[in-house]
């Protein structure tokens, strides 16, 4: 149910731009990897090439390959669709579909694949993924009201619930709680903790902390200068990255004397 | 009992924050002694030069008296910045009332006009062997409604399709090219479109011929770039993040096209498809030339004349009878059937729009 990624010298380009240069990582299954680095410096950009979100984009392109268990997601005649089926993604703004209720927009994934499901399936599913994102209590009486009646921290919630309602085997989640109070932000990073034990999750924050708190290894990127391509710097247990960094600039980020 | 009264009036008086303000009645005195003035005013002047009583020349003096006065008035004790929005406001105000009186005057000398035929024959009887007075443009309904349902069938999905190809898919020189014909198909006068349809169908059906989806075919080419527009903007409304979160989920491009951007902008999608019916019901020259007129009921739009409401309109006013008052009447009935039918075109995308629109939440 979770598997690995690996990425093999990847560059990532906005057309003629190179965003992002040489990338090289690997991502354990059943854990939780954290993005940190300066804006701009292309943690948004390579999360998107994991699931093939990057090319979305016009002029947008990838140089390299990617790895999930083995099988290149960038190999000619992978279908993309394919591919974000099984890695699931969480975006920075919470963005349930503003046409359908609680209900429907948990069952997303079901309804607008024309998937079939009894209903009672469909009830165990909606439960199941609302009690995994954390929400159920809150939302239990009111599934058929539209989701975007939702707080803000609720209707993340909601986007988490809607995307392991596909039971994707891994998570990628762009800055989940940069719109979310500390209490929701609390029961996201609790929620990251116990969907560990079945995904393999990667998670971009800016927040040195919540890093720290539910990543087990750590990634840092940074940028020589406004124009030039992002670079991973350091790749390493979290504890090692947030206490004895190899690398000096790394040290400087998570101890805030960065710039 | 003093301490009590006089505490909280020392601390209003003391509340810098407050300043002069007009009571609410206020300006609705100035605009009762401006239209008092005005009237006077032009009475004085109708009686000087012996004209008759000028009900406008009154309104517009009150007008622009009001406007001095509020301005000056609330300059004096509300200050410079409240006496500017008086005066806009006023302008603003003044600006749509003018707006409104051709509407108004239009709507009222129709039903006024209209109503004389407004009877339960008019709408049950097809003109067929009626001279002078009685008849009906059942006919003539049943007409515009087959030939604009035929429109919108041709056009709606054209107009539809094409939109979603310029929004999603198109890139580069032919959708540029697309966009630029859809501008040009825009500006067609719509007795070329008549002409063409009647070039198109001549084709096949030989010369003379006369078929309401003739009809429809060139009222079609007058509501495909307005479809295009109001649907494109429609669709550029759309969020990108909502088409993200859904390919975010596997789902495929169409799909997601059709069950999450089309939702999202359904409500101004149908919006958009009901004025461009509402501006194409009442043309009237492509129809004259390839529809034809007719006294007879046709429900077969692929054969014979058909009579529309417009040109049942345009017929009866220019080719009179004996009983000149009786063809009149019913061109101006004609003329009111079409704006209650344009009306209830716009409720029913209305109560559409409502209940296809987005529920916001909060
Ligand atoms: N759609 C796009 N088109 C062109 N360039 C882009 C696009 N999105 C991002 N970029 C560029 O790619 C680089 C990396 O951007 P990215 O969004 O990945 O940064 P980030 O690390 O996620 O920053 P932040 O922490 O602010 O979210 C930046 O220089 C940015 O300007
Ligand atoms: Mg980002």
């Amino acid at each position: 149910m979770s598997k690995r990624i690996e990425t093999n010298d990847l560059d990532v380009y906005y057309g003629d731009f190179k965003a992002v240069e040489g990338v090289t990582i690997d991502i354990e299954p059943r854990s939780v990897t954290a993005f940190i680095g300066p804006s701009g410096c292309g943690k948004s950009t390579v999360l998107r090439t994991l699931n093939r979100m990057h090319e979305v984009i016009s002029g947008a392109w990838v140089d390299g390959e990617v790895l999930l268990d083995g099988a290149n997601l960038y190999a000619p005649g992978v279908d993309p669709v394919n591919v974000r089926r099984q890695i699931g993604m969480v975006f920075q703004r919470p963005n349930p579909f503003p046409t359908m209720s609680i209900r429907e927009n948990v069952l997303a994934g079901v309804l607008l694949n024309n998937r079939r499901m009894s209903r009672s399936d469909q009830d165990d599913l909606v439960e199941r993924s609302l009690r995994g994102a954390n929400l159920w209590n809150e939302v239990k009486d009111r599934l058929n009201l539209p989701g975007s009646g939702l707080s803000g921290g609720q209707q993340q919630r909601l986007c988490i619930a809607r995307a392991i309602a596909v039971s994707p085997e891994v998570l990628l989640m762009d800055e989940p709680c940069s719109a979310l109070d500390p209490i929701s932000t609390l029961a996201i990073e609790d929620l990251i903790e116990e969907l560990k034990q079945e995904y393999t999750i990667v998670i971009v924050t800016h927040n040195m902390q919540q890093a720290s708190r539910v990543s087990d290894r750590t990634a840092f990127f940074n940028i020589a200068g406004t124009g030039k391509p992002g670079k991973l710097i350091e790749y390493d247990d979290t504890t090692t990255m947030f206490s004895t960094p190899k690398v000096q600039a790394t040290e400087d980020y998570v101890s805030g004397r960065f710039g | 009992m003093t301490a009590t009264t006089t505490a909280p009036a020392r601390r209003e008086a003391a509340n810098p924050l407050t300043a002069g303000q007009l009571p609410l009645w206020g300006p609705w005195a100035l605009i009762g002694v401006a239209l008092a003035i005005g009237a006077a005013v032009s009475a004085l002047v109708a009686g000087a030069s012996g004209t008759d009583f000028s009900i406008v020349a009154a309104v517009l003096i009150a007008y622009v008296l009001y406007l001095v006065a509020i301005t000056v008035v609330s300059q004096q004790i509300e200050g410079g910045r409240k006496a500017a929005d008086r005066l806009v406001t006023g302008v603003v105000v003044g600006a749509f009332v003018l707006a409104l009186v051709p509407l108004v005057s239009l709507v009222s000398t129709v039903i006024i006009n209209g109503a004389a035929r407004f009877d339960l024959q008019f709408f049950t009887w097809t003109m067929r062997n009626v001279v002078g007075e009685g008849g009906g443009v059942l006919h003539a309904i049943i007409g515009t409604l087959l030939v604009t349902l035929w429109a919108a069938i041709i056009s709606v999905p054209v107009g539809i399709f094409t939109a979603i190809y310029l929004v999603e898919y198109g890139r580069g020189r032919l959708s540029q090219a697309i966009t630029f014909f859809v501008d040009v198909m825009t500006g067609i006068p719509s007795i070329v479109a008549g002409l063409f349809a009647y070039a198109l169908f001549a084709l096949f059906a030989g010369e003379g011929v006369r078929a309401g989806i003739g009809g429809a075919v060139a009222l079609s080419l007058l509501m495909i770039p307005t479809v295009v527009r109001s649907t494109e903007e429609m669709l550029k409304l759309v969020p990108n993040d909502l088409r993200e979160a859904s390919y975010a989920l596997g789902v495929p491009k169409w799909l997601t096209i059709a069950k999450v951007v089309l939702p999202t902008a359904l409500a101004g999608i149908v919006t958009g498809v009901t004025l461009a019916i509402a501006r194409v019901i009442g043309e009237t020259a492509p129809l004259l030339i390839i529809a034809g007129f007719t006294t007879n009921m046709n429900y077969n739009v692929f054969d014979g004349r058909m009579m529309t409401l417009p040109v049942f309109a345009y017929n009866q006013y220019v080719s009179p009878g004996v009983q000149e008052q009786a063809y009149f009447d019913r061109a101006w009935t004609a003329a009111l059937v079409l704006i209650l039918i344009v009306m209830l075109l716009n409720v029913i995308a209305r109560i559409i729009a409502k209940v296809f629109a987005p529920k916001a939440g909060r």
